[in-house]
Order: structure tokens, then C-alpha cells, then sequence
């Protein structure tokens, strides 16, 4: 229980961030992607403030032998590149450009009914349906 | 040329220290990657147990989106420009994509970045890139949707 509370919270916090930092908002996110258009270079500022705090939090929290509430920290274990990681990542990034949402802001925006941000949502749900579906088959 | 009307660097920044300051409480406590398509994608999977925390964390992401969009009511006044076929079509290829790389701008961008991983790099450099040339094609070369 203490876990899940600590990850409501962690979805409280996050979720601020995002809306104060402008990532929940397709209009500026599609302005930082178009560069050839009048270019927007705000949520650049989001990745450095982001990985500035995380990169040092890192280094000290992993010194630790465990995690405060759990038995071990669950870290990626892959190294390597494969064509899964580059075509998944080839297909993100299309439809971020599309729309302008990625799978945070769209969970975040729910709460705001906006309709564009809905159809996404139901969408983006529906292609991870059909991952884990196909993925299940093999 | 750069939008200088529309540049809100200090807010973008600290939206960023909260997104890291979060994402390193997950990892101190539950000793887990703050990757958003990972944590929910696989409240859809029939082979992962620990839906429980996935949950509070889903929720919690609604609840803070709540808390801030009534405190600032500006901040949810967005109008996306993009039509519903290609809303749907987007979606798909966010939701699909996403599982399939393994992650997303929270997981790969901010965690993996930070976690000098090289996966997490290339994915990044190649999910930008690709969002920067759909949005030079959707944008400016057919001039659909947007």
C-alpha cells in the first residue's frame, strides 16, 4: 500500500510538472517540433530542468543497496540497439508529430475533457491493445 | 526564426525540476523507471501482477491534471488543430510505438538520458527527429490536419 501511495503522489507531482512546463499543450509542443516554421524552443527547457535534477538524483539514490519501500531497484537490463527499439521509436515520434501528445500529457489532459485530447487517449490506448495482443500471439 | 511571443523558458524548467523531482521519489522509494507508457501499457497486459501501484500512479496523473488545470483554468484552453481521422491515426502510432521502443519522452528522454543509457539516447534522438519531420510534412508539405 505504502508503494501505491507513493506512486500517486509521483502521478500528482508529475502531472503538475507537465502542465506548468506547456507539454500538455499540443499547440507548443508542435511549435518546438516545427522548425522550419516560427520555432518555440521552450520545452527544450523542460529536458534540462528534467535530466538536470534526475542525472544527479540518479547517481545518488542508486548508491543505496535498495529502494526505501522495496526489496531492489528495477533497472533496464538491455544494452544493445535492435530494430524493435528504432521502428517503435520511428513510429512514436510520426504520431507525436501528428498530434502533438505523447502518453503522459494525453493521461494528464484527460481530466481537462478536451475532445481532441479524449480521441487520442482512447487511440493510443487501442495501439497498445493491439501490441500487447500481437506480442501475446508469439 | 524563433517565437519569442510563445518562449516560456522558466516555467518549462521548473515543470522539468517537478517532472525529475518525481520521477527520482519512484525511484528512491519503489526503486522503479518513471516511463509513462511502461508503467500504464502494462495495466494491459495480462502477464504483469503488479497492477496495483500502475493504478495509483495512472490516477495520480488524472488528480494532479485535475488540481492544476482548476487552479490555472488558462493552462486546459488549448485547441488542437488536428482532425479527428488524424487524432486517431496518431494515436495509434503513440500507443503502438511506444511498446514496441520500449518507451517514451518520460522513460527514454528524461530517466534514460539521465541514466546515460545509449538505448534511451538513440531512441530519443530518433523519436524527435521523426516528430520534427512529421510535423515538416503533415505541416508544411501537405498541409493537412494541423
Amino acid at each position: 500500500m505504502k508503494q501505491s501511495i507513493v506512486s500517486f503522489i509521483v502521478g500528482v507531482i508529475f502531472a503538475l510538472g507537465l502542465v506548468i512546463s506547456g507539454m500538455t499543450n499540443p499547440t507548443k509542443v508542435l511549435a518546438f517540433l516545427d522548425l522550419s516554421g516560427k520555432w518555440d524552443p521552450s520545452l527544450a527547457f523542460v529536458m534540462v530542468g528534467a535530466i538536470g535534477v534526475y542525472f544527479l538524483f540518479y547517481r545518488w539514490i542508486t548508491k543505496r543497496d535498495t529502494p526505501i519501500l522495496e526489496k531492489e531497484f528495477s533497472l533496464p537490463a538491455k544494452k544493445g540497439l535492435d530494430k524493435k527499439l528504432i521502428l517503435g521509436a520511428v513510429l512514436f515520434g510520426l504520431g507525436w508529430g501528428i498530434a502533438g501528445f505523447c502518453p503522459g500529457p494525453a493521461i494528464v489532459n484527460l481530466s481537462s475533457l478536451n475532445p481532441s485530447a479524449l480521441i487520442f487517449f482512447a487511440a493510443m490506448t487501442l495501439g497498445a491493445g493491439i501490441f500487447q495482443i500481437t506480442n501475446l500471439a508469439k | 526564426m524563433i517565437d519569442y511571443s510563445n518562449f516560456t523558458p522558466y516555467s518549462a524548467l521548473m515543470g522539468g525540476v517537478l517532472i525529475g523531482l518525481s520521477a527520482s521519489m519512484l525511484l528512491l522509494f519503489n526503486g522503479k523507471i518513471c516511463g509513462i507508457s511502461g508503467i500504464t501499457g502494462q495495466l494491459l497486459s495480462f502477464k504483469t501482477s503488479d497492477k496495483k501501484w500502475r493504478w495509483f500512479f495512472f490516477f495520480g496523473l488524472i488528480c494532479g491534471g485535475a488540481i492544476i488545470f482548476q487552479a490555472y483554468p488558462s493552462s486546459q484552453n488549448f485547441q488542437s488543430e488536428t482532425s479527428t481521422a488524424l487524432l486517431v491515426v496518431a494515436g495509434l502510432l503513440v500507443g503502438y510505438g511506444t511498446r514496441l521502443g520500449n518507451g517514451c519522452t518520460s522513460g527514454h528522454g528524461v530517466c534514460g538520458i539521465s541514466r546515460l543509457s545509449f538505448r534511451s539516447t538513440v531512441a530519443t534522438v530518433v523519436f524527435m527527429l521523426a516528430g520534427v519531420i512529421s510535423v515538416y510534412v503533415f505541416r508544411h508539405v501537405l498541409g493537412v490536419g494541423q
